[in-house]
């Protein structure tokens, strides 16, 4: 997702599009629903009855899956998503106390947005780069061997403007 | 004459600054008016080292890590084109690091070493001979070739391969698939994201050989969505080897053809059960299925398919390139081959070992990790996930082979490997463990989906020091329950941690037994 300009309008169009894009077959939900997301930031609750009707599948199906995973949002994210990891081979390493600094840093809880819209706090069940922890990613971009110092160093700069 | 000078390109490789490192490579060589190539290969998995920065020299690639880019003006002085020694990073030839030299690099062998997207360097490092060998053979031969091999599961589950292939093989279906399992969510491990990053060809070829093998027409490679950077190498190597040939509707003239699509996951552990799985490339909730049927029989939309983890698949080329014997002759009892093992957490050298089955816990730990980070003693270690036993330092002697560790209760999973030194506190793991369960549960069985939320609340009372003497026959029951009640792994083995930690470390679960009253 890269560092996100504000959320696009979401309009007929753009679903359109992608719908257009996937064949019309039940296994083309979850590309869907990534595209959606990919493009949108998340997936608005308005783009379910959209894509029930192109692969005959019920709203309640389409909304089933869309809130199984992990991954996919019904709401807007920050501009920017901070994941960090609270997975075993980074607590070994100090997750939990950066996890801690994370959420006062911002102000926020895990799975919450900080007030002014600028970073949201998601956890992480390994991001893979289990030897160097704590890890983080910064829209989708990892950071490793992450300290709570190095945390707010990232945090000015993002907020700040410029990439991490 | 134009010096080569690699820089990773792996995710952990970036998450540690390469591309500003590679950035300030070129960017000396440009002002110094020195000719150089840099290329972005994968990593050679000593992740401590890296940025592993490697210059290509007469003798051999010299490494210099770990490098930041605020280094490279001084790596530049100190003559590191030409290999020179005269810097502190400097650490001599690549391979004759002992970290590396003590592997047995077989299925690892060009991760590290190539241009993860070049198909030339693939060819020239013996890349596509399996395939080209197997294109000559029956498919029950090449099969045959795979039960010689003994090559089991990597995934965790150990299942013999060629058996599994042999089922699809004989199994009547209008259209069979392949998938490949990349939804490599334990914690601990990235052997599969190292493939997908630094050798995709190779997951693309063996692939390519199962579908020869079983009459395969169409494959999917399921990538978990946390892993982006593995997603957009394999989509780029896919398309490469589809432009020259290797893949698509006639492979190398011969006539058959192989489709391959990469499908992302969506941030569900249990989508790396292979029932999940298929749930999920169909398009549904990555909800278990019960078995039978096998899905060798009636998998992906109902037809016999190969599911398999991509280590299982990425070793498949060398054994039809080198024959069984060659990978059956490594290893001990029935392991057979090698294991990228993958040593992570609190350890001081951490990163990939591939090894034939064998070597003990203690000499990854100790001779290839150098012991914990922190520098205190080692305490616990988990080995095999999530869902894997954590042992102690009694425990470090045995050998890492699948029925040692299921001797002792314990399971080598995936081969992840986390240390912890002695500032874990046991009790919490073990609510981590239940807590970790109760995100991740389908929710298609009872013991799992309800079992985990009551684990969690078992063990915060015994983390509150309430009645532990009520709380740990509950526990163990508990446990029981899940053990044996569960439709799945995710259930069914998250005990394994749990209990474990309650055998080895009973003293972190002994809380406020002083203050209780009878």
């Amino acid at each position: 997702m890269g560092n996100m300009d504000p959320p696009r309008a979401w309009d007929g169009a753009a679903l359109e599009q992608i719908l257009h894009d996937h064949p019309a077959t039940q296994d083309a939900l979850l590309p869907i629903l990534h595209a959606i997301q990919d493009a949108l930031g998340y997936v608005p609750p308005d783009a379910v009855p959209g894509v029930a009707d192109r692969l005959n599948l019920s709203r309640a199906e389409v909304h089933g899956v869309l809130t199984y995973y992990h991954h996919f949002r019904q709401h807007p994210p920050g501009r920017h998503v901070i994941e960090v990891c609270r997975a075993e081979a980074c607590q070994a390493r100090g997750a939990d106390r950066l996890a801690a600094h994370a959420e006062q840093a911002l102000g926020c809880g895990f799975h919450e947005t900080r007030l002014d819209g600028a970073v949201t706090l998601q956890p992480v069940y390994c991001l893979g780069h289990c030897a160097v922890g704590p890890n983080i990613a910064v829209d989708e971009q990892p950071h490793a061997r992450m300290t709570p110092a190095r945390f707010d160093a990232l945090l000015r700069t993002l907020v700040e403007g410029g990439a991490p | 004459m134009t010096v080569t000078v690699y820089v990773p390109r792996d995710s952990t490789a970036l998450a540690l600054g390469a591309d500003a490192v590679a950035g300030a490579i070129r960017a000396q060589a440009l002002q110094r008016g020195i000719d150089i190539q840099v290329v972005r290969n994968g990593s050679r998995g000593m992740f401590w080292l890296e940025p592993l920065v490697e210059v290509a020299t007469p003798a051999g690639r010299v490494a210099y890590g770990p490098v930041d880019a605020a280094d490279v003006t001084r790596l530049f002085d100190a003559g590191f084109l030409t290999g020179g020694m005269g810097h502190p990073l400097a650490l001599g030839l690549t391979e004759a690091i002992p970290f590396l030299a003590r592997q047995e690099r077989v299925t690892f062998a060009r991760v590290g070493v190539t241009d993860p997207v070049s198909l030339g360097d693939y060819l020239a490092h013996g890349g596509y001979a399996g395939l080209r060998r197997a294109l000559e053979m029956a498919p029950a031969a090449i099969v045959q070739e795979v039960v010689d091999a003994g090559l089991r599961g990597r995934g965790g589950a150990a299942f013999p391969t060629g058996l599994k292939w042999q089922t699809v093989l004989a199994a009547p279906g209008t259209r069979k698939y392949i998938v490949c399992n990349a939804d490599e969510g334990d914690s601990g491990t990235f052997s599969d994201r190292m493939v997908m990053e630094g050798d995709p060809f190779m997951l693309v070829e063996g692939m390519t050989i199962a579908a020869l093998a079983v009459g395969a027409s169409h494959g999917y490679l399921y990538v978990r969505s946390e892993y982006p950077h593995a997603i957009a190498t394999l989509n780029e190597a896919i398309a490469v080897a589809q432009a020259a040939g290797h893949l698509g509707a006639d492979i190398l003239g011969s006539g058959r053809g192989f489709h391959l699509e990469v499908r992302e996951g969506a941030g569900s552990y249990v989508c790396g059960e292979e029932t999940a799985l298929l749930e999920s490339l169909e398009g549904r909730r990555g909800v278990v299925r019960a078995k039978p049927p096998l899905p060798a029989i009636a998998g992906l939309f109902g037809q016999p398919t190969v599911i398999n983890n991509a280590i299982t698949l990425a070793s498949v080329p060398l054994i039809l390139e080198r024959g069984a014997a060659f990978y059956r002759d490594l290893g001990m009892g029935r392991s057979r081959g090698t294991l990228p093992f993958q040593l992570a957490g609190n350890i001081r050298q951490g990163g990939l070992v591939e090894k034939a089955f064998g070597i003990t816990l203690r000499e990854l730990l100790v001779d290839f990790g150098g012991g914990s980070a922190s520098g205190r003693p080692l305490r616990a270690v988990q080995v095999g996930g999530p869902l894997g036993a954590y042992l102690s330092d009694a425990q470090f002697d045995t050998p890492l082979d699948y029925e040692a560790f299921a001797a002792i209760g314990a399971v080598l999973g995936h081969g992840g490997i986390v240390a912890f030194d002695d500032s874990v506190d046991m009790a919490k793991q073990a609510r981590y463990a239940m807590q970790f369960c109760a995100i991740e549960s389908c929710g298609k069985c009872t013991p799992c989906r309800i079992g985990s939320t009551r684990g969690v609340e078992i063990m915060d009372r015994i983390i509150a020091g309430e009645e532990p003497a009520r709380q740990i026959p509950l526990l163990r029951d508990l446990c029981d329950l899940m053990t044996a009640g569960s439709l799945c792994a995710m259930g069914g083995m998250t005990p394994y941690p749990v209990l474990s930690a309650l055998d080895q470390f009973p003293d972190d679960f002994a809380r406020g037994v002083t203050h209780e009253h009878h």
